[in-house]
């Protein structure tokens, strides 16, 4: 009965949906905003990686406040899992020795890799949110292969609170210098080179290491959680 | 035009996932199959016919191929978002395990339909 009710309730939905597609063109340039960023990107703001210019520079605020919803929902996760001061025990199981011996091995490849992907977040595809998730990754293969060590949670509570910091202050920088948040004030360089872009590659380093830290913050309050 | 069907199909069964399974954690997996479905969505209404990605490392591409930027980088901050979502939401299940000793929807009295 209640699959019945959906089914139809989500047939409507189709139906609908299919409508409005109908009027969308496939393959076709829709706006001008996107062709003006494509042209001009370079010139205003030295990154190759167009995306890259886009999330952070014209639309660097709407990056800031990204950010802080990712801040917000660990916070929440936080303040919903530890309610009590006793954590809950668990029994843990050592981890298979393929596990544990990559654990060892793969740990800082990995986060030479994610360091890669955010430094030339303004040269090849990736950035600052991709990089960060790929060293989270690394920290995350800590938590399962090596339960002895741990990541220490006032370490990365900082790290993620100073590269929050960082991000407002050089977008209050540029207000100081340019007359508006997060004005590009550093020299442009030449484009493809990798210092290039102004503050582009100062901010997704720093998103990098504040989405990793958040990521394995997140990740140790669903390991431990507390009664 | 697959790329609309893929994604609506993607959005419409991640939709009767969350209406119709009993698992809290199985509704969470529907809700992140929408979010994806969604996201593709986005990416696909940026695509323009032949394309490449908007980065200019290579010179001998011109910049009219390239397809739109602005789709995918809304689409970047949808996907942290997600995740922030998803975590979140995955944290109020295991607390109502604690809370109510089941992950079954039909067992909880308040989340009945």
């Amino acid at each position: 009965m209640r699959k019945l009710v959906s089914i139809i309730l989500l047939g409507a939905l189709a139906f609908g949906l299919v409508q409005a597609v109908k009027k969308i063109p496939f393959g076709v340039q829709k706006t001008k905003v996107g062709k003006y960023y494509v042209e001009r990107g370079i010139e205003d703001t030295g990154s190759s990686n167009i995306v890259t210019s886009v999330v952070l520079n014209y639309r660097g605020f709407d990056t800031l406040g990204e950010v802080t919803i990712l801040f917000a929902g660990a916070i929440a996760l936080g303040a919903v899992l530890f309610t009590g001061k006793k954590r809950i025990e668990r029994e843990v199981y050592p981890a298979s020795p393929i596990l544990s011996t990559a654990c060892k091995f793969l740990f800082p490849l990995i986060l030479l890799f994610g360091a890669y992907i955010f430094i030339h977040g303004h040269l090849t595809p990736g950035g600052g949110f991709q990089g960060g998730a790929i060293a989270a990754s690394a920290l995350l293969l800590i938590f399962l292969g090596c339960p002895g060590r741990k990541t220490d949670g006032r370490k990365t509570r900082l790290m993620e609170s100073l590269g929050g910091i960082i991000f407002v202050l050089a977008g209050l920088l540029g207000l100081a210098y340019g007359g508006f948040f997060l004005f590009n004030f550093l020299p442009k360089g030449t484009v493809n080179n990798l210092f290039s872009a102004g503050i582009i590659p100062v901010l997704y380093i720093v998103i990098g290491f504040k989405v990793a830290s958040e990521i394995a913050g997140i990740l140790d309050n669903l390991f431990g959680e507390t009664e | 035009m697959i790329f609309y069907i893929g994604s609506f199909a993607l959005v419409l069964t991640g939709l009767y996932i969350a209406a119709a399974k009993k698992n809290l954690i199985k509704i969470i997996m529907g809700l992140s199959l929408v979010d994806t479905g969604v996201n593709l969505f986005l990416i696909s209404i940026g695509y323009i016919k032949g394309g490449t990605a908007p980065i200019f490392s290579n010179a001998a591409i011109p910049g009219k191929t390239m397809v739109d930027p602005v789709p995918q980088a809304m689409v970047l901050t949808a996907i942290v978002i997600g995740l922030a979502v998803t975590a979140l939401a995955l944290s109020l299940v295991i607390k109502a395990y604690y809370h109510y000793g089941t992950l079954n929807v039909r067992k909880i009295k308040e989340l009945k339909w």
